[in-house]
Parts: C-alpha cells; sequence; structure tokens
C-alpha cells in the first residue's frame, strides 16, 4: 500500500465552467481525496484560471506542446485521423443546439487554424462539433503529461477522457482505473452512438478497475458491454455541502407545486411526469405543475400539455440556472424526477437539502441509496400520481421526509465516496 | 398453550383517484389465496393433530385458541372447513376459545366504547360457532396496561394474557400468575417469551447452537425451570405450525411428541388460562402503566404506532369514531372494523430500516410509504361515505337523532377539552414555539394581545412572514396597530433577546387568561 497516493486524473470539465454533474461530481471526489492523503493531478482540456485549485494541482492541456512528427504520438495520430471520420454526431447535445453550435464553431475555427496545425493545442473543452478531435488531441497531450509527472495511477472520467487514459497507461505502465458516471444509454437510449460505445468499451476493458455511480450504471456494464462483474466497483455519489443560506422563498400563487427540473429529453421521462399532472389536477385542482428545463421534448411537452388542457395548472419555465434554481426548489411542495434511464441524479439531493420531499424513479442510482424518498417505475403513472397526491395531501409523510431527508442528505459525504474509491486505489497495489 | 389466530383483510392497491369513485378496499384474489393457503399448510392440519393429541392422551391435553373475528369472518367465506375443524376441537372440551377484539385492533387505546362494542361482537361470534362463553380475554398483539386490564375486569373477564417482558417483570419471573394493579380480581397470565419464541422463531434456525429442537430436550428445560414456580405460559402465532416453520422443518413432529413426552418424562399437566385462574393464587399485583405488547426487542407499540405515518392513520381513522357509531349501513359498520386491523398500521413501521427481518416477511408493501398511501386513501373515501350516509339520512329514527345529539355535544366537549389540555401542555413546554400561539382564534388572540405594549408584538413577530404581521395588525389595538406601522416603515430591526422577551409576554399574557 503506499501511503501518500498520488494520482493522474483525467475529466472534461471542473467548476466553476460546467455544463451537467461531471464536472461537480470531479471536484467533490477530489476533495475528498484529499482527505485520505491523495494528491491529484487534474488534467483538463482547457482550464479557464478561476478554478479552486485549493486541493489539487490542475493541468491545462491546452498549455502543453507536442510534436506530432514525433514517433511515439505517431499512432495516436494515426487514431485521430480515424476518429474523425463521421465525428458530426455529438451525443450530450440537441439537434437544435448542434446547428447553432456550428455556426458559431466556424466562425471561431478560423482564427484557430493555425493553433490546430501548431505545437499546441487550443481546447475549447465543451461538446462540439468537434468533439472527437478533441478526444483525440487530449489523449495526444495526455501522453506527453504522462511521461514528464510523477504519480501512481490513472483515473479518467467518462468516455471523453478515456482515449486519454489509455494513451497515458501506454506511455507509463501505470495502472487504470475508469470511472462510469453516465453510458451512452443512459444518453441516447437505444440509438447509441458506436464510436461513443467503442471507446467506452475499450477504456473499460484497458482499465484496471473500473467505478460506477451506481448498481444500476454497473450493471449496465456488465449486461451492455460485457464487462467482467469482479472488475466494476460501486461507489455512489455524494454532495458537497452549499454553505448557503436556506432560501425563504416567497411564494407568488397560493396553490401548492410540484416541480420537475432537468433535461426535457427522453431519458428523464418528461411525459410521465405530464400524464401524472393530468391525473392529480383531476382530483385536487389546487396545485400547479412546473417543468424546468431544455430539451428536444419541450414542444411535444407543451403541446401534450395543451391537449390535456391544463395550460393554465403547468408551466415551463426553460433553463434555469444557479440561484433560479434555488428558488424554484424553494417555493417547491413535490419534487420528481421520473427518469427513464438516470446512472445516480444529483438534483433530487439538492432538492432535499432544501427539505423538499421528492419521488424518483425506481431507475435511478440515487434511488440505490435513498430511505426517505417515496420510489416508482417511471412509467407506472398512477403510482406515480398517488405518490404526488399523498405528498399533498397527508401531511405526515412530506413532514417524515422534511424530517429526515435532509440530514439523509448531509450524510453523503464526498469524504466517505472518497474513502471507497482509495480502497479501489490501495487494491490495485496488494 | 396458547396460540393467536388471525389474518386481516388485506387492502388491494387503492389510488387517490379510486376515492369516491369505488368503495371496495379489499384484495379478494390475495386474501382468498392466503386463507386457503394457511389453512391447508397450517390450520387444517395442525388442528387435526391436536384433535388426535387430544384424544390419544385421554383428554389431558389442553389448548387454548384467540381467534380474530376478522379471520373467523374469512374462514367462512373463504375456508368453512377450517371453521368446522375448530368445532371439533371445541368440542373435546379440552379447548378453550378466548375473548378479543372483533377487529384485532388496538381500539383499547382509544376508546373505551368501541373496545367494548368489538369484544361483545367476538364474544358472540365464538358464542356461536363454538358454544362456548369466554372468560379469558386476550388483547391484539398481547397489548397490556394497568388501565386496559382495568376495562377487561369491568367487562367481567377473570383473567387476561400479557407478554412477560423484561421491563415489566424486572427480576420477576413470567412463570406465577399475578393481578392487575388496580383491580386484583383480574388476573394476569404472562408469557415465557424465551421458551415461547424457541418454538416460534429459532425452531428451524441451523444457526442456532440448540439446533434441532426435540420435544425431549424441550421438556428438560422446562423441567429445569425452578419447581416453585408453578406455571410456564407458551403463547405463539398458530402459523408457527407450517407456515412460519415449514412442514419440513419437522415443526408437526415436534408437536407431536410433545405432550407424550412431556407425560412421561416430566410431571407437566395442561391446563388453559381459565383454569389457571381458579387454580392457582396470585402472588401480587404487576405494575405496567405504559402499554406493552410481544412484539420485537422493545415489546412495546413502536410496531404499530409511533412514527408520523402510523400516527397520523391512526387518529385519523379514530377520529371517525363517533360519526361511524350512528351510521346503520352493514357495509359502512363492516369497513370500519376491517380498517382497524392492526397490521395495517404494522405495514408502515419504518423500523425495519435498521432491523426486523420479520417485519420485512409479513408485509406486502415494499415501502412503509406504501403502506400509508394505500391506507390513507381508503380512508379518506370511507370518510366522505360516513359524511354522505349522515348527509342524507338527516331522519334515522327519533331516539338514534337524540341519543346521537347527545353523543356527538360529549364528544365535542371532550374533544374540545382534550385539544385545550394538549394545548396547554405544549405551552408550558415550549415558549420558545411561538406558532402555537398563533393557532389561537382571532378573538382569543386580540383578547391577548390587547394590553401589550406594540414594540413588544413587533418584536415577537419577527421573521413570522407578512401574513402573521397582517393578522397581529388587524387584531391590535388602534394605537398600537399605528405604531406597528411606524415600527414596520422604520424597518426597527429586534435583537434575539428581544424577540424571547416580546413572546414571553405574550405567552405569559396568554398564561393568565387561560387559567
Amino acid at each position: 500500500m503506499i501511503a501518500n497516493m498520488k494520482v493522474l486524473m483525467f475529466g472534461w470539465e471542473f467548476p466553476p465552467h460546467i455544463t451537467g454533474g461531471l464536472g461537480t461530481a470531479c471536484y467533490g471526489l477530489t476533495r475528498g481525496l484529499a482527505k485520505h492523503n491523495t494528491d491529484v493531478i487534474f488534467v483538463v482540456p482547457k482550464a479557464f484560471g478561476d478554478e479552486d485549485t485549493s486541493k489539487i494541482r490542475l493541468v491545462n492541456a491546452s498549455d502543453i506542446e507536442i510534436d506530432t512528427r514525433e514517433s511515439i504520438y505517431h499512432d495516436l495520430w494515426k487514431r485521430i485521423e480515424y476518429m474523425e471520420i463521421g465525428s458530426n454526431i455529438i451525443p450530450y447535445i440537441s439537434p437544435e443546439e448542434f446547428e447553432n453550435r456550428q455556426v458559431i464553431e466556424e466562425l471561431e475555427h478560423r482564427k484557430d487554424e493555425k493553433s490546430v496545425l501548431g505545437r499546441k493545442y487550443e481546447f475549447s473543452g465543451k461538446y462540439g462539433t468537434n468533439l472527437f478531435e478533441e478526444v483525440a488531441r487530449y489523449a495526444l497531450v495526455a501522453s506527453a503529461v504522462a511521461a514528464s509527472r510523477d504519480y501512481d495511477l490513472i483515473h479518467a472520467h467518462d468516455w471523453l477522457t478515456y482515449p486519454a487514459g489509455i494513451a497515458a497507461k501506454k506511455v507509463s505502465g501505470k495502472p487504470l482505473v475508469v470511472h462510469i458516471h453516465a453510458t451512452e444509454f443512459d444518453r441516447s437510449g437505444e440509438r447509441v452512438n458506436q464510436q461513443v460505445y467503442d471507446i467506452e468499451r475499450e477504456g473499460m476493458m484497458e482499465a484496471d478497475k473500473v467505478i460506477a455511480v451506481s448498481n444500476l450504471t454497473r450493471n449496465i456494464c456488465i449486461e451492455r458491454y460485457g464487462i467482467p462483474a469482479e472488475k466494476i466497483v460501486t461507489v455512489h455519489n455524494a454532495v458537497e455541502p452549499t454553505g448557503k443560506e436556506e432560501l425563504q422563498a416567497g411564494r407568488a400563487v397560493k396553490e401548492k407545486i410540484v416541480t420537475f427540473l432537468g433535461r426535457i429529453t427522453y431519458q428523464k421521462g418528461p411525459e410521465y411526469f405530464v400524464e401524472a399532472a393530468r391525473k392529480v389536477l383531476d382530483r385536487d385542482p389546487n396545485v400547479r405543475f412546473v417543468m424546468a428545463g431544455q430539451g428536444d421534448l419541450l414542444n411535444k411537452m407543451i403541446k401534450r400539455v395543451a391537449k390535456l388542457h391544463m395550460s393554465s395548472k403547468f408551466h415551463f419555465t426553460g433553463f434555469l440556472r444557479g440561484e433560479e434554481v434555488d428558488r424554484m426548489l424553494a417555493m417547491t411542495d413535490v419534487f420528481v424526477m421520473p427518469s427513464v434511464s438516470e446512472p445516480f441524479g444529483i438534483v433530487p439531493l439538492e432538492a432535499m437539502r432544501s427539505n423538499v420531499p421528492v419521488v424518483i424513479s425506481k431507475q435511478s442510482g440515487v434511488s440505490e441509496i435513498l430511505k426517505y424518498a417515496l420510489k416508482v417505475d417511471f412509467w407506472d403513472v398512477n403510482a406515480m400520481a398517488d405518490a404526488i397526491y399523498s405528498l399533498l395531501n397527508y401531511k405526515a409523510l412530506p413532514e417524515m421526509f422534511k424530517k429526515y431527508g435532509k440530514e439523509e442528505v448531509d450524510n453523503l459525504k464526498w469524504e466517505n465516496a472518497a474513502e471507497q474509491v482509495k480502497a479501489v486505489y490501495d487494491s490495485l497495489f496488494k | 398453550m396458547y396460540f393467536q389466530v388471525h389474518q386481516p383483510y388485506r387492502l388491494r392497491t387503492y389510488r387517490f383517484f379510486d376515492i369516491g369513485a369505488d368503495h371496495h378496499y379489499y384484495d379478494d384474489y390475495q386474501n382468498r389465496y392466503l386463507i386457503r393457503r394457511i389453512a391447508e399448510k397450517c390450520y387444517l392440519p395442525a388442528n387435526n393433530l391436536l384433535l388426535d393429541l387430544i384424544n390419544k392422551h385421554n383428554r389431558k391435553f389442553k389448548v387454548s385458541f384467540s381467534i380474530s373475528g376478522v379471520a373467523l369472518q374469512q374462514f367462512i367465506e373463504y375456508a368453512p372447513e377450517v371453521i368446522t375443524s375448530f368445532q371439533k376441537l371445541a368440542a373435546t372440551g379440552n379447548v378453550e376459545f378466548l375473548a378479543e377484539t372483533y377487529a384485532h385492533s388496538l381500539v383499547a387505546l382509544k376508546s373505551k366504547t368501541e373496545f367494548i362494542r368489538q369484544i361483545k361482537m367476538q364474544v358472540d361470534l365464538i358464542n356461536e360457532l363454538f358454544g362456548q362463553k369466554p372468560t379469558a380475554f386476550r388483547n391484539t398483539e398481547l397489548v397490556y396496561s394497568d388501565e386496559i386490564g382495568e376495562m377487561v375486569n369491568e367487562l367481567g373477564f377473570k383473567v387476561m394474557l400479557a407478554e412477560g417482558a423484561k421491563h415489566i417483570l424486572g427480576w420477576k419471573s413470567p412463570n406465577f400468575l399475578y393481578n392487575n394493579s388496580y383491580q386484583p380480581n383480574l388476573k394476569v397470565l404472562l408469557r415465557n417469551f424465551r421458551l415461547s419464541d424457541d418454538i416460534a422463531f429459532r425452531f428451524s434456525e441451523q444457526s442456532w447452537s440448540e439446533w434441532p429442537l426435540t420435544a425431549e430436550k424441550y421438556v428438560d428445560w422446562i423441567n429445569a425451570v425452578d419447581p416453585k414456580q408453578p406455571v410456564v405460559n407458551l403463547f405463539m402465532d398458530y402459523e408457527t405450525f407450517g407456515e412460519h416453520q415449514w412442514k419440513e422443518t419437522g415443526i408437526f413432529d415436534f408437536l407431536n411428541d410433545l405432550p407424550g413426552k412431556a407425560f412421561t418424562n416430566s410431571d407437566i399437566i395442561f391446563r388453559t388460562p381459565s383454569e389457571l385462574s381458579d387454580l392457582l393464587e396470585s402472588v401480587g399485583s404487576i405494575h405496567v402503566p405504559f402499554p406493552a405488547s410481544w412484539a420485537d426487542e422493545e415489546r412495546d407499540l413502536t410496531a404499530w404506532l409511533g412514527n408520523e405515518l402510523q400516527d397520523e392513520a391512526f387518529d385519523t381513522l379514530y377520529n371517525l369514531t363517533q360519526k361511524v357509531r350512528q351510521v346503520q349501513d352493514p357495509s359502512i359498520k363492516r369497513d370500519w372494523l376491517f380498517l382497524q386491523s392492526s397490521d395495517h398500521f404494522y405495514y408502515m413501521c419504518t423500523k425495519w430500516f435498521s432491523d426486523g427481518e420479520v417485519h420485512k416477511y409479513f408485509n406486502p408493501y415494499n415501502t412503509p410509504y406504501e403502506a400509508f398511501i394505500n391506507y390513507m386513501n381508503v380512508l379518506s373515501d370511507f370518510s366522505i361515505r360516513v359524511d354522505n350516509w349522515l348527509a342524507e339520512n338527516p331522519d334515522s329514527p327519533e331516539e338514534t337523532i337524540g341519543k346521537a345529539y347527545v353523543n356527538i355535544a360529549n364528544s365535542i366537549k371532550k374533544e374540545a377539552k382534550s385539544v385545550e389540555n394538549e394545548l396547554k401542555k405544549k405551552m408550558a413546554g415550549k415558549i420558545n414555539d411561538f406558532n402555537n400561539l398563533l393557532e389561537m382564534s382571532d378573538k382569543e388572540l386580540k383578547k391577548v394581545i390587547k394590553d401589550i405594549d406594540a414594540d413588544q408584538i413587533a418584536a415577537a413577530i419577527k421573521d413570522l412572514g407578512e401574513e402573521v404581521e397582517e393578522r397581529f395588525k388587524k387584531l391590535a389595538s388602534p394605537k398600537n396597530r399605528a405604531r406597528l406601522e411606524e415600527l414596520k416603515n422604520d424597518a426597527v430591526d429586534f435583537t434575539k433577546k428581544k424577540v424571547t422577551e416580546g413572546r414571553k409576554a405574550i405567552f405569559e399574557q396568554w398564561k393568565s387568561f387561560s387559567k
């Protein structure tokens, strides 16, 4: 066992520059690891200079010089050419968004053309049209970083960084841990992007250990990717204490409020929320439903709500950020996460921390660790409606959840999750 | 030996949109299936075995049963041969049937009238089916307290069964006859939980050091009891035989061997509770101020009551007591009983989060929340039906109405009194919990704050929100109202100390009024 372990970690984003839960989780994990005598060198494609580097050393891949003519990069370079084929399928964003980005990026790209051919590569660190190129480039940089630093093992977060992790392992011979925050099946349902799937699978196969954020995800790795079960360890995510003052939001309406908050995409199950809303309203008109978020199913949802004649009680807010999310939660009476497939799901924890009782789908990783939550199958609209109705009408239930839920969430500490990750590290040196 | 026989009417999945639309609450298929299954695995073979044993041992072997009314009702409905086989046992004269509450309810904790009514129903049913008028009483889940014992004595029973819980007995042994601490006429028999659970829970546990348990070994253990202690009370669920402990574990062989071994290897004799109460002298009174039961490590009520869900469901149910009493509709009356079975509250227990595999095993719901939601949905519908019936039948016979009025008046008085006491109690303990005071009526609050300084009022209601502020402003004297307005406009901030002082002042004032 190594007393003071050094980890070379590859991530795609780091707070405050994040688009989803991935960056937040990486941040929490590195802070947790610091409490267990583990130093982290964290590599991101693009650093902005305002990241919290109190507990880590942050390496900006955009600063690293490499010479593609050198022979060690030769194989990798061929890979990039291969990966660029058909790379305009972007898994993380919707088609509408994609179109917008293309225009912007084309403009930006003209400026950057030189740097692409140069020794440094200016990463966008986003999920843009040239994502595959960036992923491959990032791997190239990773091997340069891997050759020049001192560390005991490599840890890579999600598929974007797996080529980097594999490259680093090839260069250094150090063990590799890959961390699955979401699989391609969670993002795209059954219409998986084969390239992404292949990278994910290769990452897990090349890794010495795989960490999954829930048993649900672990099972997907076993069943869909054919990864040996004994290689995969589940470590549930945790939450960082916010330190924020509790918001006492003045509520503008007298009705109770039931909230959906998340991307309005197939995977998040918004249509089940809509159907359940109709059933609740049939019985109890004293409720308003809110769907907060953006996504490719938004228009369809708006149409469905109109068809069900409840537009006056069902509201769409569009995308909410930071403070707006807190305010929304502060005025919410019941929070619902009806996800069809959710590797973990951090938002219900935020709701519980704001004293909001939650209904979550059994198809979410977070349901594996919560006691003070109502759990229903995402497709069981009747059960979902019943759960919502009960939380609104039988006061003992929300009271119990408020009383114990916050405490339950506060006990989900990154320090503890990091301890389990540390145990995975240690297992590689036995 | 005494066996408890009970099966609740299990509820079907009852969604909130069924409320007001569908008044059938029970999972008929599941209930029929379970009754039939348990009848075949347990009741019928076990009854046959007991009948054989009684005959084989020249009627020296005796047992007792307590069968809940809702179980009997289901036997009549789904498995009448079970009734017949109990009747055969009754005919031997060696089987005593005990009284209990018809619904297997915890009503003893809530309403004496309803408690008595349910016992009478049960006694009548036992009498009708088995030709016996019970003289011994056993409360649901062996729930016993001094007070419950007192009520039972009043009803004319001579002996009652209870749990030999350690926290009741202290150093005393359960192997004596005791009496109720208020009413010495009521004798109390206490369960020997170690020896009872050796059969009921541990019999098939292969990790148990005494496994496998034979009748011979068991009789030795009873022989080892101090001869000065005259009685060993073995109380258990009847379903132990064939259902909780499967036939394959050898449980029937054990039962088959037990009386024989007892007669050859010891001087043990078998007696029923009523016989014991005549035979033995009480060694003293047993003091049980708080209700105790036979469940779990704690031997208290926490398997059924105590968490937020259970308490709300229980209170919501029994708040209907007065109303239901006036209803003449047989289906409402029937549902009223079926909904009282203690099992419904047992399913809402949250203790199994940490322990109690037993709870999970007997529970048809995945989580206590589902049990609560389902039950509350049913109760909502039930409550609507009761109200509807009362609204549709304003002209029931005059006598009923007269009685009803008296009842309502009494209950309102009682309710008011208890609310008042409750409030006073709450107040006394929690000066800081100012919110309780806000539950006062406008009239009362107006009176209370009349002579309080506006600054103190303003301090007291700091941070309680616009609504409270408006209310106080509305109720304040004109002079105070002006001052309150002024303070608000100046955005005067009060220290924590001032807030406490203000609240205390109002609180004191309230106390002086309510004396």
